[in-house]
């Protein structure tokens, strides 16, 4: 089963992936700061213990936590339009998608990083007088944050491998210029190969970078 | 009485159906050091953690300079957070785990209410924090994280960081609990300066010791209620109830200077 390797159809073809990439890091950098940012507050609301916010946003970490971000996209994409008369364009059904689902999950390691925090901080912040938001904002966050990095890192990682999931309702990125060169080239082999490295060059420093991260925040406790 | 500072009625605190506290009165006057001794589960914390609303009380009425804390409703008493936030900042309190704020400097812990509560100028508050860590003896200690001091020096640290609110009465909560016994001396060193200074200060501590030269007037808590209390050179030496007889004893590595 011999193959004989052909990437100069694809270095010819450079600017069409090109043009994917750069989708890939929009998508990218919409959906990182919405998800990890939206999931702060989603993951505040669900810790708060007040009924009004903190039902809602168990409903929504649920639902979209307990849901392929796949068929979220597919949803938002064919059914949603239907459903509502709002059109929505690849883009938009992609961003939905990976950022409700990866606000979902973050809220979950922000929940978890505020409980991981002794009760003694609340206590130190309400005895100089703070009130519940102050001592949330000035003393409980930085440190959780903090303490839940490593994990929100892994989490934006995530994301980015998740663009990919947006060349179902045909956004251009890097997959779907892939396989654009692929099915007018009849070499898929080769296309998909590029596309795996494309990612694996990207990340492997940025997860080499996080390791580093992960020490450094390691030896400051 | 003009110069009570904190004045407590018949103060109630139930966790469920246990009643930690079984309806307590008690009169700190200003300048005054009261040391709270009891046994482990007597209240003596709870009571503490009353007085600055750490805990909310069941039942009773706590006073500030004469002035009610809360708002009388026909009998009961309803409190606001708002109020309840404005009162912390001037009843100081300091815990058995200090709780200093591990993502600050030492500088910036003691500023850190000055700036965010009391809405003070970072230069005001600054120039107060270093005031109050001289007071402590750690000025050089100003730009360090908290992770880096002894378990003494977090606890003076945590002293300032109550004092930089100016407060109107100073409570202690088993604050040399945690501490090498080597570090003992010198918070108990600093809380007796500022017993010399003239705080008001309510001091709960298994510190016999403390009790005995610094204390003004000396409580003994048991089962959620005042069984004595006294002038410490009387009630350490000769306790009227068996009861604080038997904590005395207890304390075994505890002897009077004679």
């Amino acid at each position: 089963m011999g193959h004989d390797w052909d990437f100069v159809t694809i270095a010819q073809n450079w600017g069409v992936l090109w043009v994917g990439l750069k989708g890939t890091l929009v998508i990218f950098s919409v959906t990182v700061v919405l998800g990890l940012g939206g999931g702060l507050i989603v993951g505040i609301c669900r810790y708060i213990r007040h009924p009004v916010s903190r039902w809602p946003a168990m409903t929504f970490i649920e639902v979209f936590r307990n849901t392929p971000v796949l068929v979220q996209i597919i949803w938002f994409y064919y059914a949603f339009p239907i459903l509502t008369g709002i059109e929505v364009d690849p883009f938009l059904a992609a961003t939905l998608g990976i950022s409700l689902n990866t606000m979902a999950f973050s809220a979950e390691i922000y929940r978890a990083g505020i409980q991981s925090i002794e009760p003694g901080q609340w206590e130190a912040g309400k005895a100089i007088g703070m009130t519940y938001s102050q001592a949330l904002r000035r003393v409980i966050l930085p440190v959780a944050i903090k303490r839940v990095l490593p994990a929100l890192t892994n989490r934006g990682i995530e994301v980015f491998k998740m663009s990919t999931l947006a060349s179902v309702v045909a956004y251009i990125e890097t997959l779907n210029q892939a396989k654009l060169i692929a099915d007018l080239n009849f070499n898929p082999i080769e296309s998909y190969t590029v596309v795996a490295l494309i990612f694996f060059v990207v990340l492997y420093p940025v997860v080499q970078a996080t390791y580093a991260l992960e020490r450094t925040l390691a030896k400051g406790d | 009485m003009t110069d009570s500072v904190i004045r407590i009625e018949n103060l109630h605190k139930s966790f469920g159906s246990l009643e930690v506290l079984g309806g307590i009165d008690l009169d700190v006057r200003a300048g005054e050091t009261v040391t709270v001794l009891g046994s482990s589960g007597s209240g003596k914390s709870t009571l503490l953690r009353c007085i600055n609303f750490m805990e909310m009380p069941s039942e009773g009425r706590i006073y500030l300079h004469g002035d009610l804390i809360g708002t009388d409703e026909g009998g009961s008493v309803r409190y606001s957070e708002s109020e309840l936030c404005r009162i912390r900042t001037r009843i100081g309190m300091v815990f058995q785990h200090f709780n200093l704020f591990p993502h600050m400097t030492v500088l910036k812990n003691v500023m850190e209410g000055q700036v965010t509560v009391l809405g003070r100028r970072a230069g005001a508050a600054e120039a107060k924090a270093r005031e109050q860590l001289e007071r402590v003896g750690l000025s050089d200690k100003a730009d360090e994280y908290p992770a880096r001091l002894s378990g003494g020096q977090k606890q003076r640290v945590a002293i300032a960081r109550a004092l930089a609110m100016d407060p109107d009465v100073m409570l202690f909560d088993e604050v040399t609990s945690a501490l090498d016994p080597e570090l003992v001396g010198e918070v108990l060193r600093t809380i007796r300066q500022l017993a010399d200074d003239g705080m008001t200060m309510l001091v709960v501590t298994h510190e016999l010791g403390f009790a005995y030269h610094v204390a003004n007037r000396v409580l003994f808590i048991s089962d959620g209620r005042i069984l004595e209390q006294g002038e410490p050179r009387q009630i350490l030496r000769e306790p009227a109830t068996r009861r604080m007889q038997e904590f005395l004893d207890g304390h075994a590595q505890f002897r009077l200077p004679f």
